[in-house]
């Protein structure tokens, strides 16, 4: 079985988000760009089902510039047998990018696609699910457990109501959540491994997708801040304080 | 004109206060209706709740054995098939929309505008990126149904009360794949309010030090009528389960009163309370972060401090 891997560059997560004074982006010159954390995860995740002898082939695929090519290094890196590299220079919205997956899959025919439940820049939370729509398959998203057998994926869910268990026939699409697995660090031998692992290369326009980006962004703002309040001395005041406001 | 279907979140036959919040962003889109859509396998009991919110004009109720349990593959086809002749779906942004959703977004063909905290015209939205850290005026195209989800925390419930709109059974031809199948749901039995809609939450950190030290939260919160979260650091350690952590990667909440005890207020827990009416610290050192957004503060040791305002509220 294949494994198909989204593999999306971000603006690292301990980078402070700076809002342009103009409202028209946010500061992304000369910041730190990493792995989205959730793609860390499914790709963790694809590992240890290749480790496990459950799959054979594990597939990152990148959607970006041409500069993307040092990010798919870092996937091969951690163990990626190959990546794809659907080079466009224009931010694609989750349903274009739902579109391009389902060509490569089409192409590649991999029993599970494990994608990240959202990228941690425009906080989305869309890919999978519409990708398991477009192909017609079984979602389970937000995973936190994932055990394949007998052609099926049961997967235990992170949901409000606690933790949900369902069973998907494969080929499915499964996004993970944080506490799914912690994925390993990139050893240096493994960087000089990666050289020689193939990347293919597709422009996007050459894949038959329809760019189709319904929405715009019209304006950037930072968001409303709170005001720092008071303090108090002791319990007796705090609990005064809340009776007044009528919270106790 | 704007019709808006609002799709309805239900779990043990009971409506979930987000789907009323849901109407309260489809009131500001100014349409002329608001439809609710409750897919269920035995719907009545659901549906008349959803008839007394105020500014609903119809509830329609599929009911069907499969739409027992809340899978997305299940009810995208139904919910895109009821779709027609709305110029929008609104769907509560809990994991129960984010889940089902992008899916009748990907069936219709259209965009998904995700987390809508306000409504800026019929087809201009504001949401949140970067974690909020940045927030976003995004406009859809008029031409094509609007998906949305509705960010819960932004939105107060729609009153109840003098509404009573007409519930009709609807039929939609819409084939059902078996694919995908539920197995159980395993829940934190609990007779505290719900941390998502409780209108006050004390929640614990890392201060809190163990999983047994975590009654004393408990206690507290069970004292003033409190439902109970955690902070990332507090459910990583161990000492509760996940679906108690507030924050970004958590619930994103926003009660009335929240009480952060022994939690330093990293950016990703702040995240997850920013729209709490009023925010009380509580934590030994006095730098922590937390306090840059408490309205209330007081420095000092949970463990003494506790004690100290169950005995202030005696």
């Amino acid at each position: 079985m294949k494994i198909l891997v989204g593999y999306k560059r971000v603006v690292d997560y301990n980078v402070r988000i700076q809002v342009k004074p103009d409202g028209s982006g946010v500061v992304t010159d000369g910041v730190k760009l990493s792995a989205n954390p959730f793609d860390d995860i499914a790709l963790e995740e694809a590992l240890r089902l290749r480790e496990k002898g459950v799959a054979e082939e594990v597939i990152v695929v990148g959607i970006g510039p041409a500069d993307l090519t040092a990010h798919l290094r870092n996937g091969l890196a951690m163990g990626a047998n190959r990546a794809i590299h659907v080079v466009t220079g224009d931010a694609v919205q989750p349903l274009t990018a739902a579109r391009v997956f389902l060509k490569l899959i089409e192409k590649e025919q991999p029993g599970l696609v494990i994608l990240g439940k959202q990228a941690i820049d425009d906080d989305a939370n869309q890919t999978g699910q519409m990708l398991a729509a477009l192909w017609d398959r079984p979602q389970a998203t937000f995973a936190s457990k994932v055990e394949i057998a007998d052609g099926k994926a049961t997967v235990t869910r992170e949901v409000d109501a606690g933790l949900e268990v369902i069973e998907a026939e494969l080929p499915a699409v499964i996004t993970t959540d944080l506490r799914l697995n912690e994925p390993r660090f990139i050893k240096l031998p493994d960087i000089m491994k990666a050289k020689s692992k193939p990347i293919d290369t597709i422009e996007l326009g050459s894949l038959g997708v329809e760019a189709n980006d319904q929405l715009k962004t019209t304006h950037y703002a930072a968001p409303a801040k709170r005001s720092k309040g008071v303090m108090v001395k002791d319990a007796a005041e705090l609990v005064a304080a809340l009776r007044q406001k009528g919270l106790l | 004109m704007s019709k808006i279907l609002v799709i309805a979140e239900h779990l043990g036959g009971k409506l979930n206060s987000s789907t009323a919040r849901a109407v309260s962003a489809a009131i500001a889109v100014k349409g002329e209706a608001i439809d609710v859509l409750v897919l269920a396998d035995s719907a009545d009991a659901i549906a008349a709740e959803a008839a007394k919110i105020d500014g609903v004009s119809r509830v329609l109720t599929v009911a069907r054995a499969e739409n027992a349990h809340p899978l997305a593959a299940v009810l995208a086809p139904q919910i895109a098939k009821a779709a027609a002749g709305y110029s929008h779906v609104f769907v509560p942004s809990t994991t129960f929309g984010k889940d089902v959703a992008p899916r009748v977004a990907a069936l219709l063909g259209v965009a998904q505008v995700s987390d809508v905290m306000s409504v800026e015209a019929a087809h201009t939205f504001k949401r949140p990126i970067y974690a909020g850290n940045a927030i976003i005026t995004v406009e859809a195209d008029a031409t094509h149904t609007v998906v949305a989800t509705i960010r819960s925390a932004s939105w107060p419930a729609a009153t109840t009360g003098v509404n009573s709109a007409p519930v009709e059974a609807l039929t939609v031809d819409a084939a059902l794949p078996t694919h995908t199948r539920f197995v159980e749901l395993k829940q934190g039995s609990s007779d505290r309010p719900d941390l998502q809609s409780a209108s006050k939450v004390v929640s614990g950190g890392r201060g809190v030090g163990s999983k047994e030290n975590f009654d004393i939260i408990f206690k507290f919160a069970d004292k003033i009528g409190a439902g109970v979260g955690a902070s990332r650091a507090a459910v990583d350690a161990g000492y509760v389960p996940s679906d108690l952590q507030v924050g970004q990667t958590g619930k994103i909440i926003a009660p009335e009163l929240y009480m952060a005890i022994g939690i330093s207020g990293a950016i990703q827990h702040l995240t997850g309370i920013k729209d709490a009416g009023t925010i009380v610290a509580i934590n030994k050192d006095g730098e922590a972060p937390i306090f840059e957004v408490a309205d209330f503060g007081l420095v000092g040791d949970l463990f003494k401090i506790i004690p100290e305002l169950e005995a202030a509220l005696n």
